[in-house]
């Protein structure tokens, strides 16, 4: 059985000024939540804009403060732990964007965006970024150019090798394949794929897509108003939905059904 | 010769722009349909593929540098092409509605929304602005939007996405156009929030008996609302016909690919379409999408003769050398699953 690498519990996160978090009139963004993610499984996050789902990743990241609850990761109690304090993490937690385009600095060829973390955690090596960049299906002559002219498809591929260069145990893929093309969202998909069954890795795989999301994932929570409504392995949340709101998600998504 | 003009037709439409060398790049290369009264076409294509360019070509509002060089387009059998400003602009707004995908940007932010939408209505029909304010209530009213004439003092950003996009839909509305023209006008929506909003399209397109061109990247979204389908692929038109016969049949290897990379239950890998598509200037002088075709293997055919828009068995029109080896064969199986589905 695959072992926990993330686990939250009861996680409650509340913006507002000082004294509203203190006098409870706080808005609460995140309300008792409670995740495991294991190595080699995949967790779907689903929900509509505002409710939650990046404050949620944020506080997973210490990249903004918990109000209770604990986050622990690999074994370590890291909840109040501010980003600078989990650099002996060593990078086994990872990100993946929507649009890479926007996170990376255009003016670096696809070779330094890649680099750039082996660079600042002294391990770089030319052959470690040939070897990245291979991984992920970008052909080594592409290294020199600029993101500006790539695809959508390719610059993502460029950020999911950025993104795996520290060896990471755990992605974090928000919205990784919205801004994709029908036919290009499934070959990045399938790349997905083929890498957490090669490294073993943990995705929690944040997504608005319901088909994508039963594609990818082995289990999926669905997020309103802060809350998860619904927990579950992946096909039973979907077949049958118990929440009302899961209902009223998987009713209004448009379907080609001709008769 | 049919009795009446069509609503709409676009004939041999190319729209081109100046390459680096000063060469010609063609972004629209020769394309032709129609639209008839109050039918409701689809265009799927994906980005680049030049859906909104033909219809920013049929408003009028290609960007700079970007020209219309061959070809017609008629209004009730009236060329539009080479018309003044002046008259360009009373089409606009009267004769044809526009929702953009981001309301936002089609609202000024810095203005009320009633007195917005009141503009749109005093400039086609000449009544006063009082006049138009209580239409512009009933509009909002007939579009859903809640306590229409306290939300008509507020502000944009005082609206949410949906309520915003509403608002658009009511001031396309306004003037009872025959035609609306929605340019992926839920893509920005939350999936809830874009089943409401079609609803509301669809109810106003009814109750004016208007044509709509809907604009989508999203399959599904098309084969729930549109009756007829034009599928483009990199500045052409690869298919068009029923949105039934092209879903259950398709008759171009695009458009197969296309329903086969709906993600289907079950499926251990996801179907996708090798490649990307070509740049306009990357274009050979043969089938454009040649290069990532299952069916094309390389046949000569394809890469030197640009297939023709063409009547197929199965019922739709594609452009493609060898569609009648489609026909029949993977095409039943993926229509099957798109029927699962």
């Amino acid at each position: 059985m695959s072992s926990a690498l993330i686990e939250v519990s009861n996680l409650e996160v509340t913006y507002g000024s000082s004294w509203a978090r203190r006098k409870g009139t706080g808005i609460r963004a995140v309300r008792d939540v409670s995740l495991t993610l294991h190595a080699g499984r995949t967790l779907g996050l689903v929900g509509e804009s505002g409710c939650g789902k990046s404050t949620l990743i944020r506080a997973i990241f210490g990249l903004t403060p918990v109000a209770s609850g604990v986050v622990r990761a690999f074994g370590e109690d890291v909840t109040h732990l501010s980003l600078r304090k989990r650099r002996h993490l060593g990078g086994r937690m990872q990100m993946v964007f929507q649009d890479p385009y926007s996170a990376i600095d255009p003016r670096m060829t696809v070779h330094e965006i890649v680099a750039e973390p082996l660079r600042i955690t002294g391990q770089y090596s030319r052959g470690r970024v040939d070897e990245l960049l291979d991984r992920v299906g970008v052909s080594a002559e592409l290294a020199k150019r600029r993101p500006g002219e790539f695809s959508g498809g390719q610059r993502q591929r460029v950020g999911i090798a950025r993104a795996l260069a520290l060896n990471p145990d755990v992605l974090v893929l928000d919205e990784p394949v919205s801004a994709l093309d029908v036919s290009i969202q499934a070959q990045i998909l399938n790349l997905l794929a083929d890498l957490q069954q090669e490294l073993n890795l943990a995705y929690l795989f944040v997504s608005h897509d319901l088909a994508v999301v039963r594609h990818i994932a082995d289990e999926v929570a669905v997020m309103n108003v802060g809350e998860f409504v619904e927990v579950g392995n992946v096909n039973e949340v979907f077949d049958n939905p118990k929440h009302k709101y899961t209902q009223t998600l998987l009713a209004s998504i448009p379907k080609v059904d001709i008769r | 010769m049919p009795l009446r003009d069509p609503l709409l037709e676009v004939e041999n439409l190319v729209i081109s722009t100046a390459g680096p060398n000063g060469e010609e790049v063609r972004l629209i290369d020769d394309i032709s349909f129609c639209v008839e009264d109050g039918e409701v076409v689809g265009i799927v294509g994906e980005s680049g593929s030049g859906k909104s360019l033909t219809v920013l070509a049929i408003m009028g509002l290609l960007p700079v540098g970007v020209t219309v060089t061959q070809g017609s387009i008629r209004w009730r059998g009236k060329e539009l092409l080479g018309l003044r400003d002046r008259e360009l602009r009373q089409m606009r707004g009267r004769d044809i509605g526009m929702i953009f995908q981001d309301p936002m940007t089609a609202l000024n932010p810095i203005r009320r929304v009633g007195v917005q939408l009141a503009e749109a209505v005093t400039l086609h029909q000449g009544i006063s602005r009082r006049k138009a304010l209580s239409q512009v209530h009933e509009l909002l009213h007939k579009v859903g939007v809640p306590e229409p004439e306290r939300r008509a003092k507020s502000y944009p950003h005082e609206w949410s996405g949906g309520m915003r996009q509403r608002a658009v839909i009511a001031m396309a509305m306004a003037n009872s156009p025959a035609l609306m023209i929605a340019d992926e006008p839920t893509t920005a929506l939350d999936v809830t929030v874009q089943a409401q909003v079609m609803k509301t399209l669809a109810q106003a397109r009814e109750e004016l008996s208007s044509a709509l061109i809907l604009i989508t990247h999203d399959l599904a979204l098309a084969a729930e609302n549109a009756s007829r389908m034009l599928i483009m692929y990199s500045g052409q038109l690869v298919e068009s016909g029923t949105t039934r016969d092209v879903f259950l049949r398709p008759s171009h290897p695009y458009t197969l690919g296309l329903l086969k990379s709906l993600i289907h239950e079950g499926d251990e890998r996801a179907y996708s379409i090798p490649g990307n598509p070509p740049s306009p200037r990357g274009r050979s002088i043969g089938c454009p999408f040649a290069p990532r075709c299952e069916l094309s293997r390389g046949r000569i055919e394809c890469t030197t003769k640009r297939p023709q828009l063409e009547l197929r068995a199965s019922g739709s029109s594609s452009a493609c050398h060898f569609a009648h080896e489609i026909d029949g064969d993977i095409a039943n199986k993926s229509a099957g699953k798109a029927q699962n589905e």
